[in-house]
């Protein structure tokens, strides 16, 4: 059911994951942990690639930390193997491993300044003290804290503590930087500045990345890859706008972004073209590329806000069109969000870009509005169970 | 401010007072020209004179701080050495166990302790004085130790370990370099409990001692059970001079540390 | 697992100093309760005991000692008095304590920290000049007398040294940091919002502390009383000092049996017998607080 061909607007031309030679960074081979009786990871396979920049989506409590913290060393797998440039790293303890944790406290030292934080793990290579200055300063320009050296934790920003950390996991030049929550105590301002900051930084340096994040904005906006997790299982992974536009289940849809679901039957299958049946809608025609349902099974069908017209006069076409009451109005400043309730009572959420700043005929409560989409716009997703 | 009201003060007020009148008073009779400690016959420095030139009570007290000293040292290292097992140790019976070993001496009667170190010194027959004092001392202490640098370590950011251990340091330079300074208002804070504890105790001292080794407070309480005398005045209003000056410095490098951690 | 072994590690060397100067002695104390008076005169010297001589220890044990204890009525009364006198220090000491912590915690932000400094100060300074201070105070023609009398409300001397009173005096003031400190701690980190929401769902000041404050305070009030009433149990000094000859308290029994009388035998099973009283509210707390955490 799901597609290989590029889903959505944006075209990466890196994609090492597609290349069945690419040697990966590092490899999750059926990783599993339990605390006592609770699973936290449960049989994760991943592979990561040089450069990339990966990010594990999911609620809090998913195993995406645990999952990340194997990696680290902090944590041993139950069963499985973590393979960091083909060699398993399994036993080797975390201050021997090649990777470095940006910690979603910060985790600096309070009793070191800034310097000295970022030289702490230079220190433990026994490097040379002009070699390590030296590197201390690089980092320092790197992340814009050139004239903080002196600085103590504590005389520093929200900011510019998240900087230090992020300067003090890079120093070491490790095979795979590993964030954890990087942004979240940062205000939602200096959270979209940051986001596109890491990018680029990610990018200069080459550097292999992996985020934890709970939140689908920023894994969006900066990965190359998503895994969503749910419920110590990797639930889908893929680029960005194929979790997007092609989740794998219902659970993965409802996860990423916003979507209302139906529950239809397959009454045909014509090529690529699958038409359905719901009860309220009538005729659903969809355009789908994955394995097909034999007709009669029951489907679930996401439609995504955005995806969907709002009109007050009935659309020429007879399929992909309902018609429904307005049931709610959320206006949010770049768009509006309406909720349209139809005849069996379902809401559908249709998210309306506000282009003009005054409409000719504005939306009301209770007015009758006609939906309709495009074929290409209907997710099919695992059948109903 | 809010909902600090009368009641609020009296209670306080009442409180320290009761705390503080007689340390106050103690202190004031210290500088009486009179010999009767009830009689104020104006001011003199006299007794602190004469205490200088009472050899016994000076040897008594640099005995005493040399006890102190060493068994609050001994007691730091191994109460913080404890403090490090508990924190770090899973949850267990063995934990408990050995949790329990901790507290223990801390809730046995003094006189308990005095009585069964006694026993333990004349069965190994050795000759009692100021070394096996400071052992008894080390053994009550130690306790007090453990239970302030674990408090300390409890409140530490778990985080700050693993970014170190992260960096590539080895868990016993992990130790070294981010446990221990980090601790460190909390172990400074256990030696000085440790050498007031030592500095203090009659009890046990009496028990572990030898003909040969008086401490302070045995000197100042054979002094007492005579009777009053401005002397002890003196000497007490020294000794309570020295540890508030301690306990204030130490207070307030905590809080520089507070600030920064 | 590796913090785990480090965890052993680092407790080794308590743990041997203490099986060496805690445990051991202790043995010692059990085993000298159990010896005949007249075979373990000073300077005793132990029996140490192989595996073939446990029948010839079994049969050496002598409860002379503890029968002694049970049958002369000095020695229960001495423990009943022990009892009572730290029973009602402690509740002086909490009706006095409460208010205190409570004050501080409602002082200005800024002051508290001085205000529990000052409350500490008194417990790092000499635990003897502090009951020393008392003397001067409580002595005929002391320091009170002469207040009282230069007041006018009393005409005589009041005498006070050497009874029960200064006892009671000595103990609540010795001990009440130890009080303070704990409720204080706890109501410290009380949510002042949780009396507010209290106060918004209607209930009046009163009501607000008696349902709110003091069962949240239960932990803190209940490590207070324990911290005073245990060691009250076997203190020494301030019924030696200020007690009378007949405030006769358990832990200067003791005092007297081993130094005075030198029976070291029946000092040791009062030391045995007045460990098993400190035990026994302790394992009650423990119990409570066992559980509260189940319960939690």
């Amino acid at each position: 059911m799901s597609t290989q061909r590029a889903a959505g607007p944006v075209r990466s031309s890196f994609a090492p994951w597609l290349d069945p030679g690419a040697k990966p960074l590092v490899s999750f081979r059926n990783v599993r942990k339990a605390f006592g009786a609770v699973e936290a990871v449960a049989g994760v396979n991943l592979d990561l690639y040089p450069r990339e920049f990966f990010a594990l989506l999911g609620p809090s409590g998913c195993g995406k930390t645990t999952l990340m913290r194997m990696l680290a060393g902090f944590e041993e797998p139950t069963s499985g193997d973590i393979l960091l440039d083909g060699k398993s790293v399994l036993g080797v303890p975390a201050h021997q491993r090649p990777t470095n944790l940006m910690f979603q406290s910060y985790a600096l030292f309070p009793h070191m300044n800034v310097a000295e934080n970022i030289a702490y793990g230079l220190k433990q290579e026994g490097l040379p003290k002009a070699e390590i200055s030296a590197r201390v300063e690089e980092v320092l320009n790197l992340v814009r804290l050139q004239d903080f050296g002196k600085r103590r934790p504590d005389q520093l920003s929200g900011g510019q503590r998240q900087r230090v950390a992020l300067a003090r996991a890079i120093a070491k030049r490790p095979r795979i930087l590993l964030l954890d929550e990087p942004l979240g105590a940062l205000d939602r301002k200096l959270r979209e500045e940051t986001q596109y900051e890491l990018v680029a930084l990610q990018e200069k340096l080459g550097l292999a990345f992996l985020m934890v994040t709970h939140d689908q904005d920023e894994a969006m906006t900066m990965a190359h890859r998503i895994g969503v997790m749910q419920k110590a299982r990797l639930a889908q992974v893929g680029t960005p706008a194929e979790i997007y536009e092609a989740p794998e289940t219902r659970a993965v849809a409802e996860f990423v972004g916003d979507i209302t679901i139906f529950e239809a039957i397959v009454t045909k299958v014509e090529g690529e073209v699958v038409t359905l049946l719901h009860p309220t809608i009538g005729t659903i025609e969809l355009d789908d590329e994955g394995d097909k349902p034999a007709p009669g099974t029951r489907v679930d069908v996401g439609l995504r806000p955005e995806k969907i017209t709002l009109g007050f006069t009935p659309p020429h076409e007879t399929v992909n069109r309902v018609e429904g009451i307005v049931w709610d109005i959320g206006y949010l400043g770049d768009m509006t969000m309406v909720q349209v309730k139809l005849a069996d009572g379902t809401i559908v959420r249709v998210g309306i870009t506000n282009r003009t700043r005054r409409s000719e005929r504005p939306i009301g409560w209770d007015d009758r509005v006609w939906l309709s989409w495009d074929i290409e716009a209907p997710i099919l997703l695992d059948g109903a169970s | 401010m809010k909902g600090f009201r009368l009641i609020h003060s009296v209670a306080l007020i009442a409180g320290l007072l009761f705390l503080y009148v007689p340390i106050g008073i103690l202190i004031l009779y210290s500088f009486n020209a009179s010999r009767l400690v009830t009689v104020w016959g104006g001011f003199s420095t006299q007794w602190y004179a004469s205490l200088l030139s009472n050899q016994a009570l000076k040897d008594a007290a640099l005995l005493s701080l040399g006890v102190a000293m060493a068994s609050a040292t001994i007691a730091t290292v191994l109460g913080t050495l404890a403090a490090l097992a508990l924190e770090r140790a899973r949850p267990g019976r063995a934990k408990l166990l050995f949790g329990g070993l901790i507290a223990a001496p801390m809730v046995m009667p003094e006189v308990i302790t005095g009585l069964s170190l006694l026993l333990l010194f004349v069965a190994l027959n050795v000759e009692r004085g100021a070394i096996t004092v400071t052992l008894a001392h080390a053994t009550l202490t130690l306790c007090f130790v453990t239970m302030i640098v674990q408090a300390r370590l409890a409140t530490l950011d778990r985080s700050l370990e693993e970014a170190a251990q992260d960096l590539g340091a080895s868990p016993w330079r992990v130790t070294l370099t981010i446990t221990l300074p980090l601790a460190l208002p909390g172990i400074i804070a256990g030696w000085l409990l440790a050498f007031t504890l030592s500095l203090d105790d009659l009890v046990i001292a009496s028990f572990a001692t030898g003909p040969g080794a008086t401490t302070l407070p045995m000197r100042i309480y054979s002094a007492v059970r005579l009777g009053v005398s401005p002397e002890i005045n003196a000497i007490s209003t020294l000794l309570i001079a020295g540890v508030a000056a301690l306990v204030v410095t130490a207070s307030l490098i905590l809080k520089r540390e507070k600030l920064i951690a | 697992m590796r913090t785990d072994r480090r965890a052993r590690i680092a407790a080794l060397a308590p743990l041997l100093w203490l099986a060496a100067f805690f445990v051991l002695p202790f043995l010692m104390v059990l085993r000298m309760s159990l010896s005949d008076t007249a075979q373990a005169v000073p300077p005793y010297a132990p029996h140490w005991i192989g595996f073939g001589q446990i029948r010839e220890f079994l049969a050496g044990l002598d409860v002379e000692a503890f029968r002694l204890l049970w049958e002369d009525s000095l020695y229960l009364n001495a423990f009943l008095t022990a009892i009572r006198i730290a029973g009602t220090a402690t509740l002086i000491a909490l009706l006095i304590g409460f208010p205190l912590a409570y004050a501080i915690t409602r002082a200005p932000k800024s002051w508290q920290n001085l205000l529990v400094l000052l409350v500490i100060l008194p417990f790092w300074t000499s635990f003897l000049i502090r009951v020393y201070a008392w003397i001067a105070i409580l002595r005929p023609e002391g320091v009170l007398d002469r207040v009282l009398i230069t007041i006018g409300l009393t005409s005589e001397p009041l005498r006070l040294l050497n009874t029960e009173t200064a006892v009671l005096i000595g103990m609540v003031y010795s001990y009440l940091p130890f009080m303070v400190l704990p409720i204080y701690a706890v109501l410290e980190k009380m949510d002042r919002s949780l009396i507010e929401a209290a106060a918004d769902l209607g209930a009046k000041p009163l009501t607000r502390f008696l349902t709110i404050t003091i069962p949240l305070a239960k932990p803190g009030i209940l490590a207070g009383c324990f911290l005073v009433f245990v060691p009250g149990i076997g203190e020494f000094v301030i019924p030696d000092l200020l007690g009378g000859s007949e405030t006769l308290m358990i832990g200067r029994v003791l005092w007297t049996e081993f130094f005075s009388n030198r029976d070291w035998p029946l000092a040791s099973a009062v030391a045995v017998s007045l460990l098993a009283f400190v035990i026994l509210p302790m394992m009650l707390l423990r119990g409570f607080a066992g559980r509260k955490e189940t319960a939690r």
